[in-house]
């Protein structure tokens, strides 16, 4: 019998449970090395090289390199791992989290500002608030890249 | 005996750490959260406690893939600020309390709660956030601290209602150490926040507000809230919140006195709530 898995319909997220923990396995321990000066030093110097003494798959090393985080959790990365990527490029969580809505950063603090996204609309999968897919790209960024 | 006498929430977001080590607190933005923590860090001088006992979790810091512990006590004699990626936060190094910590996992394991006791480990800000937010920056911090690492990054996340039934086994637990400790209990993290995918930012300062009035009032009820309400209802990241029934678990069955209540949005990508309750 299937674990029942409730948080399959709310919409923009993706649960960090056994699974997705076992998909991204590799890709996350990457991301710990990354909580070492010498390695970030390392990556940064030529992040493919480094990439490739992990056995990830092509399609995590590649989102990586392409700095999205959407195609990271999608492979299987968590957040607090993948904040070690967006902290050796010197980003904030807030310049990581806002890359994922497609707002720029000026955008998306804005939102927060103003009291942050609102849940109306983004409870369940076929709202119409702001983080169901027909609503993406959110802003004005060219890519969901940090 | 030992004595739990107060208990303290707050959220425990990275970017209020950043703030206060590179000397942003002025700064309007983050003047408007601090200034919610002036009366709790004039309240830590007044009560200071013998012993903090902290629940927070563990950001990817200590515990990698590698191994996750649902419930992990430190039971070390000192614990080093972690580097995150940005390198270690200029804080002092936290001073453990092995003693009473070994109690309390003795005592807590007896009572059916399978704790995994960590001898070696970095705190990260989880932990280290709420200290600055209730203490500053002084040179050490004003007493011992005894971590307590709650998963809640890889789902499944412990249930409110296994957490409010821990807190009473911490709470008898310290009740049957023979010193007279004056003991705090900290819940930290939340409150509404969510850091990844299309929601990103979500915030729901109205389901927040109502989880500060039932976790005063009505927290064995609140207990009752399936993971799924905050996920939907606080955001993915949110559902730190379970932490905080461990701490308002270990309080007294008598209604608490509500000290001090701040709520405010945003930091960074978070709804900052903040409680201290003290027993009767």
């Amino acid at each position: 019998m299937a674990l029942d898995k409730p948080y399959l319909d709310v919409p923009g997220t993706t649960i960090f449970d056994a699974e997705q923990s076992r998909k991204g396995y590799w890709l996350n321990q990457f991301c710990m090395s990354l909580m070492k000066a010498p390695n970030r030093e390392r990556f940064l110097a030529d992040p493919k090289a480094y990439l490739d003494e992990w056995p990830m798959t092509q399609a995590q090393k590649d989102a990586v390199l392409a700095r999205d985080l959407n195609r990271c959790i999608a492979e299987g990365g968590n957040i607090y791992f993948l904040a070690k990527i967006g902290a050796t490029y010197g980003k904030s969580f807030q310049q990581m989290a806002g890359s994922m809505t497609g707002m720029t950063e000026e955008e998306y603090r804005d939102m927060m500002i103003r009291g942050g996204r609102s849940i109306e609309g983004n409870r369940f999968a076929g709202e119409d608030g702001t983080a169901q897919p027909h609503r993406q790209p959110q802003g004005s960024a060219p890519s969901t890249t940090f | 005996m030992a004595r739990i006498t107060a208990s303290v929430y707050t959220s425990h977001v990275p970017a209020i750490g950043a703030a206060l080590d590179l000397g942003k607190t002025h700064e309007p933005y983050w003047q408007k959260v601090f200034a919610g923590y002036e009366f709790s860090k004039q309240w830590m001088r007044e009560n200071k406690p013998d012993v903090i006992f902290l629940v927070y979790n563990d950001h990817a810091t200590a515990f990698s893939l590698d191994c996750i512990p649902t419930f992990a006590i430190g039971t070390a004699a000192q614990y080093q600020p972690a580097d995150e990626g940005w390198g270690p936060r200029p804080v002092p190094v936290v001073q453990g309390h092995p003693e009473l910590a070994s109690h309390i996992a003795q005592s807590v394991i007896q009572d059916d709660f399978d704790l995994t006791i960590v001898n070696r480990m970095d705190v990260d800000h989880g932990l280290t956030v709420p200290l600055s937010l209730m203490c500053g920056q002084p040179a050490e911090w004003p007493c011992p601290v005894i971590p307590f690492a709650v998963n809640v990054v890889q789902y499944p996340v412990p249930s409110g209602r296994r957490c409010f039934n821990l807190g009473r086994a911490i709470r008898k637990a310290v009740e049957s150490y023979d010193e007279p400790l004056n003991v705090q209990i900290w819940g930290t993290g939340g409150m509404s926040h969510q850091l990844q995918g299309p929601r990103a930012g979500l915030i729901n300062a109205e389901w927040d507000n109502r989880f500060l009035d039932r976790l005063i009032a009505e927290p064995g009820e609140l207990a009752q809230v399936p993971h799924i309400e905050y996920v939907r209802e606080a955001g993915s990241e949110g559902i730190e919140l379970v932490m905080w029934l461990i701490a308002r678990g270990a309080m007294s069955d008598a209604a608490p006195t509500v000290k001090h209540r701040f709520y405010h949005v945003p930091a960074s990508n978070t709804a900052v709530g903040h409680l201290i309750l003290e027993n009767p």
